[in-house]
């Protein structure tokens, strides 16, 4: 099973007795496996380190709870506009053609190569008391930096393009065609939405869904520029992270760490099952 | 594909997708070159151009480069084995390969630190050849090496994958050894991939921040990043300096990939007719 779901040309070969093959499947997954792996159980290890309870002792405390509250409440508001946003881009750039309609894609995913920062201070540059807008809302008593409001409204801007990116290739190359045939029959677009390309697209949006899930959990850049970072009251889990580990709490920072870790393998299962799906439909 | 206007719903849903991109993307990368482009020229040119300044990015386009560079050749060879190979592991590996992105960057950043700190269970073993990983500039690379390792791999895993055999085998057939086989025929199909893969791992490497500011040390001149430095300098309120160097990282990034763009538009015409 291939990225592109259809048999390999080259069948895969065994690499059994043949010394060249051998060592350069030892070489690659070594290097790659260690590389990812290792990681993986830093964290365990050292968020268990002191034993289990001194571990739930870490997460219990009404800092990391509220980091943890304050996160959900971003990512609950972070996770259904960039669905609905990326459903709507791309229902906009795979199903029409139209004059920029690469450009827009570009503007689009431009999150996913800029700096987190560059996001964070952008923003401020509009809402905050030096920006465009700011002292204007300010003095209509309405205040969008170094509060919650602002975390929540950077880390929907940061994870917008994640479901667009995961349906995109698949409304792409569906084509048009069962669309058209469902609206020629008479049904209106919401309808041929709703039941033609929902469907089709619906695992890829599982995994996208997942995966904007799993970042705007863990998103830290924008958010540490846009927070006041007050301990107990603006804290998202990844601020209490950098909080711990700077003040060499670094159980601390490990335990909570483990939280967004396992959600992380969890996406991967996610994308693992996916993935069996698209290729058992095709 | 042609043009489907067939299909009702064109307006209504390109309206949103250009509201809710110019609310979330326009609007604040605007509002910061504005800011920027109220600068004098000399202030501008001084606030970018400063010892310190120029010194992250130095740090940052060396680091960024040389995680690129080791993201090819593993990038490469993972997508080789996976995509050839048949072997214990191949699809917890092929899986496993996309965690960073869905690891955290913050996360990835405190646990790659305390594998390589002296006293880490990697450290140790580079510690007594006097190599300093963690809080050092090798830190800055394994960090966005780890961030970015998935792009390489899943653009030329693909390609690989869909390579007809018949090249391959008519250059063995011909008595070409599998390493000149793989020079002079696989690679060179490859290549437009290992340069969209590239990219996107050097640029990816270029906007990092979580994984980075955990492991590099962060010392002026020596291992700080751009980025950090515009948020050192939004946090000593210093709003002119911050929005004069975020304004050219946006500008560098944005020039890199437009010039990507094309370089992989005129490549794929060459490539395709």
């Amino acid at each position: 099973m291939n990225p592109s779901g259809h048999a390999p040309a080259i069948a895969r070969r065994s690499v059994h007795g043949h010394r060249g093959r051998i060592a350069l499947v030892w070489l690659g997954a070594g290097s790659t496996g260690l590389l990812i792996l290792l990681p993986l159980v830093a964290v365990f290890a050292h968020a268990l380190r002191d034993g289990l309870s001194a571990y739930v002792g870490h997460l219990a405390t009404p800092e990391s709870v509220h980091a943890i509250g304050l996160t959900l409440l971003a990512a609950g508001v972070a996770v259904p506009v960039s669905t609905a946003f990326g459903l709507t881009a791309a229902w906009t750039v795979g199903k029409f053609d139209f004059p920029g309609r690469r450009l827009l894609t570009s503007l689009i995913e431009l999150p996913l190569s800029l700096s987190p920062i560059i996001f964070g201070v952008a923003y401020l540059f509009v809402f905050g008391m030096q920006g465009l807008l700011g002292p204007w809302l300010d003095a209509h008593g309405v205040s969008l930096a170094f509060n919650v409001t602002a975390i929540v409204v950077v880390t929907t801007m940061v994870t917008s393009p994640y479901v667009f990116r995961e349906v995109l290739p698949l409304v792409l190359s569906q084509g048009a065609q069962e669309e058209q045939a469902a609206v020629m029959l008479g049904a209106g677009g919401w309808q041929t939405f709703l039941r033609v390309t929902l469907p089709n697209i619906r695992w890829a949006l599982l995994y996208g869904v997942t995966l904007c899930f799993a970042r705007s959990l863990g998103e830290f850049g924008a958010v540490s520029v846009v927070s006041g970072a007050v301990r107990g009251e603006t804290n998202t889990i990844t601020l209490h992270i950098e909080l711990l580990a700077n003040d060499r709490v670094a159980t601390g920072a490990f335990a909570i760490a483990t939280i967004l870790t396992s959600i992380a393998i969890v996406t991967l299962l996610v994308k693992t099952w996916v993935e069996r799906r698209e290729s058992t439909e095709m | 594909m042609a043009s489907l206007r067939v299909l009702p719903g064109f307006g209504l849903s390109l309206g949103g997708t250009l509201l809710f991109a110019s609310f979330a993307i326009l609007l604040p990368l605007g509002a910061l070159v504005l800011k920027a482009a109220g600068l004098s020229w000399p202030e501008f040119w001084g606030y970018v151009s400063d010892p310190r300044a120029l010194a992250t990015y130095r740090v940052t386009l060396l680091a960024a480069g040389a995680a690129t560079a080791i993201n090819l050749l593993l990038g490469l060879l993972a997508a080789w084995i996976l995509v050839r190979y048949e072997f214990p592991g191949r699809r917890l590996l092929d899986a496993a390969i996309d965690l960073p992105f869905a690891l955290p960057t913050a996360v990835a950043g405190i646990a790659l630190a305390a594998l390589t700190v002296p006293t880490g269970a990697v450290g140790a073993l580079f510690a007594p050849l006097g190599w300093k990983i963690a809080y050092a500039f090798p830190g800055i690379v394994l960090a966005m090496t780890f961030t970015s390792l998935p792009f390489v791999v899943r653009t030329v895993q693909p390609v690989l994958a869909d390579l007809e055999p018949h090249l391959e085998e008519a250059a063995l057939t011909l008595g070409a050894g599998p390493f000149t086989t793989f020079r002079r025929v696989i690679l060179p199909e490859l290549f437009p991939a290992l340069l969209a893969g590239g990219a996107l791992s050097f640029v990816r490497s270029l906007g990092e921040f979580g994984a980075v500011v955990f492991i590099a040390g962060n010392l002026p001149f020596r291992t700080e990043i751009a980025s950090l430095l515009v948020y050192i300098r939004m946090d000593e309120f210093n709003y002119p300096a911050a929005a004069a160097l975020a304004t050219v990282i946006l500008g560098f990034a944005l020039v890199f990939l437009v010039v990507m763009n094309a370089l992989q538009a005129r490549l794929y015409r060459r490539f395709h007719g």
